[in-house]
């Protein structure tokens, strides 16, 4: 079927395409119309954190601001109150760093080591607890916190920094341990039985042989880890008190609790350095952080 | 008319030049063979003339019709792919049917194309089977009867072969060489596999670098490389080199010196650095290299008893030569030999241009 | 650990078999975490959260056995109810709508567009935010004041509402947006790298056929896509049975208790209302509600074998 519109013209070479042929309009106009609804959010809230209260006031939400001010950025950080403290979010934003670090060490350390032991050294039962913890990423936390609470507060550790980083670190595990496991099972077996003749043993091979290699599973961890301990609000609320709350649950209480006039510029600032961390991870490591969620939802 | 014509093809992916002003002839019913190694543009070539993939410059011609702005679907095409590309949720039957009833033929002509390619490659028990449950050779043959069924007049293979067991290439191959006789469709196929592409081919093309090197039948590729290359990917045992020069029509090396009349030669009056080959069979051993023309003396380094023939690599002063024995022959290892060739059965290259001579 | 070391090479050169029991001794040791962890916490703890909810616990746990009387309360709970609703209305609706929206951007991405990097950074950046960050963004954009209806309003169409957290009936849906906000990126990952791992020459085959791409995508692709489908909807699931800091921010639950949901009903009862008993046996509906979804998938993928990968 020849095109009898095109007649006149001898086919050759590339097919002459129209960039703005109708497939095209339709598929970036969509994508680019979808980008805006994720993206408008942000830009709204960037640029309402830039703005006095009285531009605010007055109204349009998109429009950049008239005289940037960067007050509502110092408010946050330092002078808004909870509770009785007025050191503003700078509390939570160390809070969280104080968590976050052991935590992410420790189920780190702890599932790696258990990842490999699964994937290197089977030993009898070795599936069937695994299997469980898998499960067990599935149980709604709700179900087990207070049991949780309760063995805390016996081992004298309820509210303090240790129970809530072993807290994270068990949840974390299934996840992670997972990662692992997977990651482990698809280095070459030779590596192992190699060291293993060379008269290695567990944590021999473990330090010397397979951690040097891997440092971007390790890297994916972390990120995985990093994000999700930094942006966690039930464990933090449940397992610490209000001088120890991490960002997320003071950036809860600061906006959500607030009586009378809302300072939104400076909620709205507070709001992005709670991002800033998980998010600032996220542009950095671009496909590290997809590989990660990809890694964690395929199992098996 | 020809079948196929390819006009000053022309494939750039950037600044990378993948088929460079490819010309090219297919006869009506004629068996091709685009035969290369990896990265030669063999499966590039085919797949621009499927309209899989958009040229860059030139034209393309089916059964007389300027299809290269058309659409695959409509180039009159069928096409056989590697990794059989079965639709794995329909049954073979539904796999067969699936592009006509999207075409929206009427149900009966679809029911008389199926039962009729069923028939010709004889899976006609298979119908209602899904493809995981079919054997490598079970769905190469559904993946050829889905090209069957279009009733189209070219055929395309993208090396079908490749993923299957020795045995299993084997048998098939036969069976498309004789569809190939049954129905003298014109049949394009892509392999690295030189014995396909002799035993199949009506004309081979030989491909390297988005070039072809070579287009001729067989017995020309195999008897008149055009170049060094084609005459080093043919036959196997490769064919034996050795590096010398031409002068006067005479050829020395440091093994040996002859004169080249009865060498039937491309060039006259060459002269310059030249390659001699010649291959394992035509090269004479024993008592019968007295007879030869040039004669040459080695040990055997080496010997691979194939059963029909024995294979034997003799160390003539360090150059190495196959040399194809009898299989009953009585060689042994370490063993001095005599051997020796004719003019009539050498090739000669030019060293720079690696042309023939 | 230099005598473990010791060990486990005299296991090697050992010329009969060892002791089964400290075979891999180190690695059993080193797996005692995860060991305790499973057995303890998730086994453990869910028995106990099951068994006290037949107890009548209130601010203290408490062994008094009352059968299912906490579960008949819980269910004339006017409050628990409308966290049920929601939790249905959010759950249905997320779950279609997010792979609708995941898998539509997913395909459109896949189509070989320019800026891929791009548009997967702002499609996805939401995911790596907290949820109450999430909550507290959307509750401002859905601020009649100065979010989205101000806004429209500015463009000149004076009557547009679009208040949904202000009004009881719809405010559920509000929250919908927001979750379908963060969640929308993971799900239209998820789906790409599905539907990378389809054999391009089947693309190829199609187009030999004939087949328009949507009806590929149909008729071959997603039916090929199936396991991918699965794992996400378990995911998702998942997900959406726990919603809670989403809700806390975004809404606290309200106006009044149009917007709860059993995460926070149960968190409400266990630590600010001194109803430890209610709170279990809510906590564990919640548990059936999603085991109702996971082990029926655990069967499908994992047959009768019982091993991993």
């Amino acid at each position: 079927m020849a095109n009898t519109r095109t007649m006149n013209v001898e086919p050759s070479g590339p097919k002459p395409k129209k960039t703005l042929s109708r497939n095209n309009i339709f598929l970036y106009g969509t994508l680019f119309v979808i980008a805006v609804y994720y993206a408008v959010p942000l830009y709204v809230m960037i640029v309402t954190s830039l703005k006095g209260m009285p531009e605010i006031r007055m109204g349009n939400l998109f429009a950049p601001p008239v005289e940037v001010t960067f007050e509502p950025w110092v408010k946050a950080w330092s002078e808004q109150c909870t509770g009785l403290k007025c050191d503003g979010l700078s509390t939570g934003f160390w809070n969280s760093v104080r968590i976050t670090i052991p935590s992410v060490l420790v189920s780190i350390a702890i599932s790696s080591v258990n990842g490999y032991a699964l994937a290197n050294w089977r030993f009898k039962g070795a599936n069937f607890f695994f299997t469980i913890l898998i499960f067990g990423a599935f149980i709604p936390y709700q179900v087990m916190i207070y049991p949780i609470v309760i063995m805390l507060r016996e081992m004298g550790i309820y509210g303090t920094l240790t129970g809530l980083v072993i807290v994270h670190s068990i949840f974390g595990m299934p996840i992670i341990t997972l990662l692992f496991r997977n990651y482990f099972t698809s280095l070459p077996e030779e590596l192992f039985k190699a060291a293993r003749v060379d008269g290695a043993g567990f944590w021999g091979i473990f330090f010397r042989v397979f951690l040097p290699m891997s440092v971007p599973i390790f890297t994916v961890a972390v990120i995985l880890q990093v994000t999700g301990i930094w942006n966690d609000f039930l464990f933090g609320v449940v397992f610490t008190g209000p001088e120890a709350y991490p960002m997320t649950v003071q950036l809860n209480s600061i906006v959500n609790s607030v009586q009378g006039v809302k300072e939104y510029n400076v909620n709205m600032a507070a709001t992005i350095l709670t991002a800033l961390v998980p998010l600032s991870i996220y542009f950095v490591s671009g496909k590290l952080f997809v590989r990660g969620i990809a890694a964690g939802a395929v199992k098996g | 008319m020809n079948s196929v014509e390819i006009k000053k093809l022309d494939l750039h992916f950037g600044s990378v030049e993948v088929l460079n002003d490819l010309n090219l002839e297919i006869e009506k019913g004629e068996f091709l063979v685009l035969l290369g190694s990896s990265g030669c543009g063999k499966s590039t070539l085919l797949n621009c003339i499927a309209g899989l993939l958009e040229i860059t410059n030139g034209q393309i011609f089916i059964e007389g019709k300027n299809v290269t702005w058309s659409e695959p679907s409509e180039r009159g095409i069928g096409m056989v792919f590697q990794s059989y590309a079965l639709y794995p949720q329909m049954t073979v039957e539904g796999n067969l049917s699936f592009g006509l009833k999207n075409a929206k033929l009427p149900k009966d002509e679809i029911q008389k194309r199926v039962a009729r390619a069923a028939e010709i490659l004889q899976i006609e028990s298979l119908l209602k089977r899904k493809p995981s449950a079919l054997s490598g050779g079970q769905r190469q043959r559904v993946a050829i009867g889905r090209a069957l069924v279009r009733d189209v007049d070219v055929f395309l293979f993208d090396e079908p072969l490749s993923n299957l067991d020795a045995k299993l290439r084997a048998d098939l191959r036969i069976e498309i060489k004789q569809l190939h006789q049954k129905l003298h469709n014109t049949m394009i196929y892509v392999t690295h596999d030189q014995i396909e592409a002799m035993t199949l081919a009506d004309r081979i093309a030989i491909m390297k670098g988005g070039k072809i090197l070579q287009l001729a039948s067989p017995d020309v590729i195999y008897n008149k490389p055009k170049v060094k290359y084609v005459a080093e990917f043919i036959g196997s045992p490769t064919m034996n080199f050795l590096k010398g020069s031409i002068s006067s029509n005479q050829f020395s090396s440091s093994l040996c010196d002859f004169a080249l009349d009865g060498y039937s030669s491309d060039q006259l009056n060459f002269s310059g650095n030249a390659i001699l080959g010649v291959r394992a069979e035509h090269i004479s051993s024993g008592d019968s290299a007295s007879l030869s023309q040039v004669q040459l003396n080695g040990s055997v380094e080496l010997l691979e008893p194939l059963g029909s023939d024995t294979l034997a690599r003799v160390n003539v002063d360090g150059s190495l030569f196959w040399v194809r024995l009898d299989g009953q022959s009585k060689v042994s290892l370490n063993q001095e030999l005599a051997i020796g060739f004719g003019t009539e059965n050498i090739h000669l290259f030019d060293a720079v241009s690696e042309q023939r001579i | 650990m230099g005598w473990l070391i010791l060990d486990t090479k005299n296991e090697i050169m050992d010329q009969k078999r060892p002791n089964q029991l400290f075979r891999n001794k180190t690695a059993k040791i080193a797996a005692i975490p995860m060991i305790l962890t499973a057995l303890f916490v998730f086994v453990g703890g869910t028995i106990w959260t099951i068994t006290y909810s037949f107890t009548k616990s209130g601010l203290l746990p408490k062994l008094k056995w009352v059968g299912l009387k906490q579960y008949d309360r819980l269910w004339a709970t006017k409050k628990w109810l409308v966290a049920i609703e929601n939790l249905a209305i959010y759950g249905i609706l997320m779950l279609l709508l997010v792979f609708i929206i995941g898998f539509i951007l997913a395909a459109l991405i896949d189509q070989k567009v320019r800026f891929e990097n791009t548009f997967r950074t702002i499609i996805l950046y939401p995911y790596a935010m907290s949820f109450v960050v999430t909550g507290l963004i959307w509750q401002w954009m859905l601020n009649p004041e100065f979010g989205v209806q101000s806004i429209v309003r500015d463009f000149g169409w004076k009557s547009f509402s679009f208040d949904p957290l202000y009004n009881s009936d719809i405010a559920i849906y509000g929250v919908l947006i927001a979750g379908l906000w963060q969640g929308s990126g993971l799900v239209m990952v998820l789906m790409l790298a599905g539907l990378r791992g389809i054999d391009q020459e089947i693309w190829k085959a199609a187009r030999i056929d004939g087949i328009p791409t949507w009806k590929t995508y149909l008729m071959v692709v997603i039916p090929m896509m199936r396991p991918v489908f699965i794992t996400t909807l378990v995911l998702v699931t998942a997900g959406i049975v726990k919603v809670y800091d989403l809700i806390v921010a975004q809404t606290s639950g309200g106006p009044g208790i149009s917007t709860e949901v059993p995460a926070k009903y149960v968190y409400d009862a266990m630590f600010s209302g001194q109803n430890l008993g209610q709170g279990f046996a809510a906590s564990t509906m919640m548990l059936l509600t999603v085991a109702i979804v996971v082990i029926p998938w655990a069967l499908l993928e994992f047959g009768g074998d019982k091993k991993h990968g």
